[in-house]
C-alpha cells in the first residue's frame, strides 16, 4: 500500500466521487489527531489478514463501528461526518506477539445515547468483529469520558452503602452458593442455607441456573431462604442476606420475582448477565427504587472474554457493569479452579473499587479513567476456593471483596455449619493479623495453623484441602509482563 | 449464644494489647477511632450511643485505650464496639468495627413469627434482653 493510502483524501470531489476507498483515505486514521476529554476511547487487538496493513486494519474498525459503510455515500455530505467518523489514532505492535496490534480508536461523544449500555455497545461491538478483512478482533479496554458517565446512574447501593445497610466492616464478607445447583426441593435448599448462615457466613446464593424449574419452583425457594435467613439472624444478632436470583424469560416475570423478594424482607436479589444489557439496567433502576442490593452473575461471559486473540476482555464488560449499575460482580479468583491470571484479575478488581483506574499496564489497564463519584461495585470471588487459601486471596484482593466458598463450606467434612465457621475463624485470623502488621503472604499458613487450635472446623478444613490448588496456564495475561504463577 | 456482630466475633475476645494493635494500623490509616455501647444488640439497630465524639486528633492509641478503659468502667455489662472512621472522597464511612465488650451473660435474639396470606411468614427478631428497660438489661 502506497503512503498516499493512508492518507486522508481532503479534496471534497474526490473523496466523496462513487465507488471504493481505503478507510484511510475515508479519514478513519489520523495519526494526528489528539483525544478529547469528552471522547469515547476504545483499544482493540487486531489481527489483520495477510496482507492487511495495521493502519488500514484500524481505520476499518474505526470506520465500522461508527460511521462508515463499505462504499463511498455522498449522503456523509448532508451531516458532520468529519466529526462522527471515528478516528483510530495509534497502532502499536502487540510485544511478543507478531500479527497483532494494538489499535487506539476516539469517538466523538454525540454519536452516543445518554444511559445507554445498549447504544454505546451496538456501536462499539455491534457490527465490526465479523469484519472480513480481520482474522480476529478484541476489544482490550476503554476509557469512558466523565461527560458520558454522568449519564449513568451506576451501582444502586455500592460498596459503602452494603456496609452500612449489612453493618459489616473491615472484612471481606463471606458467600456460598448452594449445592448441588440444581435437583434439591425448597425445603432442602432452605436447610443448606440455614446450616451455612448461622455458621458464620454473610450470604448465600443461588446459582446461576437456578430460577423455576420442576425440582423447585421460585416462590418455594423464596419462602424457605427467607425462613433460613431470618432464622440465622436471630442466631447470631447479625444481618443475613441470600441473592435470590429474579433471572426470568420476560421482564414482567423478573420484575414479579424481585417484587416478591422484596415482600418477603430479602437485602439482595441477583440476576445473571445472559439476560441482557437493557434488561440489567431495568433490574438496576428497580433496585434504586426498592433499597435493594443487586447481585450480578456473569453468566456466559467466557465466551467471549477469556481467548485472547478475540472477543471482549473483561475489564470492558466490568466498566460496562459499574456504569449499568450493579452492586456485586464476580471479577475472578486467581487461585481458584476457574480462568483468572492474578494480575489481569486484580485489574479488574481495580475497575470495581477505585475513583481513578491510572493506566497499569501490568494489569491490563491501558487508559486513565476517571470514575467521577459513580459508586463502587463489590467484586465477587467465586469458585474452588477453600479456607487454607484465605492469607492468598486477602493478599491478592484486600478487603472489599465478597469471598464465596461453595464447596469449601458444603463439602466440609463436618458439616455445613462447621465449614462456614472454619472459613469465617479463617477470615478474621487473617484480617486481625494483616492488622497487626504480619506478613501474611508469608505466615498465612502459620496463622492458620494456629487460629485451628481453637476451631476444630478449621482444623479439618486445612486438612481436607490442604493439597488442592488449580496450577493450570491462564490465557488471558497481560501482554506488559512476565505471567505471574498463580500460588 | 454470641452474639457474632463485628470484625472479630469468631476468635477468642481480644486482649488490650490485641485491641490497641488494630487502634495502631487505624490510625496509621488517618481513620477516626471511636467507641460506642448499647444493651441493644438488635442487627437493625445503628445508633449505638457514642461514648464521646469521635477521636479525630488521636496520634496515640493509649488515647483511645484509656477512653475504652473508662467506658468499660462505665458500663462494664454492656457490648463496646471500636469504629475507625475514613473521611476521604469516595468512603466517608466505618472502615472497620469489631467488638471489645460484652455482657458475661447473652441470651440471644427471639425470633417472632406472624402468620400471613399464602404460606408467607412475617418475621421480626428480638433481643430478649429488650424486654427490660434500657439500663437494667444486663447484669
Amino acid at each position: 500500500m502506497g503512503a498516499n493510502e493512508h492518507q486522508t483524501i481532503t479534496d471534497a470531489r474526490s473523496r466523496y466521487k462513487a465507488g471504493v476507498l481505503k478507510y484511510a483515505q475515508m479519514g478513519y486514521w489520523q495519526p494526528d489527531y489528539q483525544p478529547k476529554e469528552t471522547d469515547v476511547l476504545a483499544l482493540f487487538r487486531i489481527t489483520p489478514q495477510e496482507g492487511v496493513d495495521a493502519q488500514e486494519a484500524a481505520a476499518a474498525v474505526a470506520g465500522e463501528s461508527s460511521t462508515a459503510t463499505w462504499t463511498v455515500v455522498w449522503t456523509d455530505r448532508l451531516t458532520a461526518a468529519d466529526t462522527y467518523r471515528a478516528k483510530a489514532y495509534r497502532v502499536d505492535p502487540v510485544p511478543g506477539t507478531p500479527g497483532q496490534y494494538f489499535a487506539f480508536i476516539a469517538y466523538e461523544l454525540d454519536l452516543f445515547e445518554e444511559g445507554s449500555i445498549a447504544n454505546l455497545t451496538a456501536s462499539i461491538i455491534g457490527n465490526v468483529f465479523g469484519f472480513k478483512p480481520l482474522k480476529a478482533l478484541r476489544l482490550e479496554d476503554m476509557r469512558i469520558p466523565v461527560a458520558y458517565l454522568k449519564t449513568f446512574p451506576g451501582p444502586p447501593t455500592g460498596i459503602v452503602g452494603e456496609r452500612e445497610r449489612l453493618d459489616k466492616f473491615g472484612r471481606p464478607l463471606l458467600g456460598a452458593t448452594t449445592k448441588p445447583k440444581l435437583g434439591l426441593s425448597g425445603k432442602n435448599y432452605g436447610r443448606v442455607v440455614y446450616e451455612a448462615l448461622k455458621g458464620g457466613l454473610d450470604f448465600m446464593k443461588d446459582d446461576e441456573n437456578i430460577n423455576s424449574q420442576p425440582f423447585m419452583h421460585w416462590r418455594d425457594r423464596f419462602l424457605y431462604v427467607m425462613e433460613a435467613v431470618n432464622r440465622a439472624a436471630a442466631a447470631t444478632g447479625e444481618v443475613k442476606g441470600h441473592y435470590l436470583n429474579v433471572t426470568a424469560g420476560t421482564m414482567e416475570e423478573m420484575y414479579r420475582r424481585a417484587e416478591f423478594a422484596k415482600d418477603l424482607g430479602s437485602v439482595i436479589i441477583m440476576i445473571d448477565l445472559v439476560i441482557g444489557y437493557t434488561a440489567l439496567q431495568s433490574m438496576s433502576k428497580w433496585a434504586r427504587d426498592n433499597d435493594m442490593i443487586l447481585h450480578l452473575h456473569r453468566a456466559g461471559h467466557s465466551t467471549y472474554t477469556r481467548q485472547k486473540n478475540h472477543g471482549i476482555s473483561f475489564r470492558v464488560i466490568t466498566k460496562w457493569m459499574r456504569m449499568a449499575g450493579v452492586d456485586h460482580i464476580h471479577a475472578g479468583t486467581a487461585v481458584g479452579k476457574l480462568e483468572g491470571d492474578p494480575a489481569t484479575v486484580q485489574g479488574f478488581y481495580d475497575v470495581c473499587r477505585e475513583n481513578r483506574n491510572p493506566v497499569h499496564l501490568e494489569r491490563g489497564i491501558f487508559f486513565d479513567q476517571d470514575w467521577a463519584g459513580l459508586r463502587k461495585v463489590m467484586p465477587v470471588a467465586s469458585g474452588g476456593i477453600h479456607a487454607g487459601q484465605m492469607h492468598q486471596l486477602v493478599d491478592l484482593f484486600g478487603e472489599d471483596v465478597v469471598l464465596q466458598f461453595g464447596g469449601g463450606t458444603i463439602g466440609h467434612p463436618m458439616g455445613i455449619e462447621a465449614g462456614a465457621q472454619a472459613n469465617r475463624v479463617a477470615l478474621e485470623a487473617i484480617i486481625l493479623a494483616r492488622n497487626e502488621g504480619r506478613e501474611i503472604l508469608r505466615e498465612g499458613p502459620e496463622i492458620l495453623e494456629n487460629a485451628a487450635k481453637s476451631c476444630k472446623p478449621l482444623a479439618a478444613a486445612l486438612d481436607t484441602w490442604k493439597d488442592v490448588s488449580f496450577n493450570y496456564a491462564s490465557t488471558d495475561t497481560p501482554d506488559y509482563l512476565p505471567t505471574a504463577t498463580p500460588a | 449464644m454470641r452474639i457474632t456482630q463485628g470484625a472479630f466475633s469468631f476468635l477468642p475476645d481480644l486482649t488490650d494489647e490485641q485491641i490497641r494493635a488494630q487502634v495502631d494500623y487505624c490510625l496509621d490509616k488517618g481513620w477516626a477511632v471511636s467507641l460506642e455501647h448499647t444493651d441493644d444488640i438488635h442487627p437493625r439497630n445503628t445508633y449505638w450511643e457514642m461514648f464521646g465524639q469521635p477521636m479525630f486528633d488521636l496520634k496515640d492509641a493509649a488515647g483511645a485505650m484509656a477512653e475504652l478503659a473508662a467506658c468499660r468502667a462505665t458500663f462494664p455489662a454492656r457490648y463496646i464496639r471500636v469504629n475507625a472512621f475514613d473521611a476521604s472522597r469516595g468512603w466517608e464511612a466505618v472502615r472497620l468495627s469489631f467488638i471489645v465488650n460484652r455482657p458475661k451473660d447473652e441470651p440471644g435474639l427471639r425470633l417472632r413469627r406472624t402468620e400471613a396470606e399464602g404460606r408467607v411468614q412475617r418475621y421480626s427478631i428480638e433481643p430478649y434482653a429488650t424486654t427490660m428497660p434500657e439500663g437494667r438489661r444486663y447484669q
